[in-house]
């Protein structure tokens, strides 16, 4: 019966081309190095289930974001492990997609036709890092706090338009609730939005051109 | 090496990253599901005693309104919340008290008490009481709840114990 209904998903779906063309297509001989990017797209998919989870519980305003947050870690069953989930998926996540980058570098795969989902990559490893530095407001504690102020004093030492981008960034002159509120903002739904229409369009770039050859001695 | 229970690779790979797979998401989801539904399973019931007034100043025979406010610690704040019911003396006997909630039983919206209808009036869907909290019609399903635990001290206040929900 459930075949059945498989056949019957899959006569609208095409779930069976679907699996040849993205788990089942040919690959070169390759090693551990080459599943880099499928970890750094799963660390994303974890951090963002377990994030969805803190928000059942962390609220966003100076007055409660601490309080919230030892609330979790205390207070609810579990909480201490979403978050442990979260804290160290970040860390891990940042270092994951670095070493990402330098793999793809160290064997020349940005090379033609790759030149693009290079491009990509780095504008993914650009808004991985704006992930960690917003997500590490939130708790508002001493470190949240003086770590945003420090990163956003190194933004406004643009010269000429730096005084513009710290208000920008600060909502205001001041680390203040709006920071904390836009940080928040920019964490939970501008930052992974974009993270998720980047790595859509380069997961389709690594599927249309199939991953690189290692080069040889001869190359 | 190939009899006809030997596995081939690809059906190992296949066969372990599933259960790894399956082994990720029970690990994760089953703490996600406590995660959740947390505040549900924590115990309530804390019970706490409530001086509604002296004894003496409470009339015979007409309902007499009282309230009083609990806090409770909900997560990281604490929240107060206001109950509100009505004594009804019988008798001067000290034992003959009726203690209603005026909480109603349909909703939970406020009943009053209304003189000149000798009746607590739901102003939401229009419900009555009568007196002692029976139903006279409206949609409530049962009469007015009441606070069956109360005492008198020494110094001749009406203590109600509370149950919180």
């Amino acid at each position: 019966m459930f075949y059945k209904m498989y056949l019957w998903l899959d006569e609208r779906l095409g779930l069976n081309s679907l699996y040849t063309n993205i788990l089942d297509r040919p690959e070169p001989k390759g090693n551990w190095w080459n599943t880099l990017g499928s970890a750094s797209l799963f660390l994303f998919l974890l951090q963002g289930a377990t994030g969805i989870f803190l928000t059942v519980y962390y609220t966003p305003s100076p007055d409660h974001a601490y309080d919230s947050i030892t609330y979790i870690m205390n207070g609810v069953a579990f909480g201490w492990f979403i978050r442990g989930i979260h804290h160290w998926g970040a860390t891990l996540m940042v270092i994951l997609v670095f070493v990402h980058l330098l793999r793809v570098f160290v064997t020349a795969s940005f090379k033609y036709p790759r030149e693009l989902t290079w491009l990509i990559g780095v504008g993914l490893l650009l808004l991985t890092l704006g992930m960690g530095f917003t997500g590490y407001l939130l708790p508002w504690n001493q470190k949240a706090f003086w770590a945003t102020t420090v990163g956003t004093q190194i933004a406004g030492s643009v010269p000429f338009a730096g005084e513009f981008i710290l208000k920008a960034l600060r909502g205001g002159s001041d680390l203040s609730a709006l920071t904390l509120q836009r940080f928040f903002m920019a964490h939970i739904w501008m930052l992974p939005a974009l993270l998720v229409a980047l790595i859509g369009v380069h997961l389709y770039l690594i599927i249309k051109h199939g991953e690189s050859h290692f080069p040889t001695k001869e190359d | 090496m190939s009899g006809p229970n030997r596995i081939s690779r690809r059906d190992f790979i296949k066969g372990t990253t599933a259960a790894i797979g399956g082994f990720i998401a029970v690990t994760l989801g089953v703490p996600a599901v406590a995660y959740m539904i947390d505040p549900a399973r924590k115990p309530g019931g804390k019970e706490s005693s409530v001086k509604v007034g002296k004894l003496e100043d409470i009339p015979v025979g007409t309902p007499y309104p009282f309230s009083f406010t609990l806090t409770k610690v909900n997560g990281w704040e604490r929240t107060s919340t206001t109950f509100s019911g009505y004594v009804l003396r019988s008798s001067k006997d000290p034992q003959d008290i009726l203690i209603l909630s005026s909480r109603c039983t349909h909703l939970g919206c406020q009943v009053t008490w209304r003189e000149d209808k000798q009746a607590y009036i739901c102003p939401c869907h229009d419900a009555h009481f009568n007196k002692t909290g029976g139903v006279i019609d409206g949609p409530p399903p049962r009469p007015l709840d009441r606070f069956p635990v109360f005492n008198v001290d020494g110094d001749g206040n009406l203590i109600v114990l509370v149950k919180e929900a």
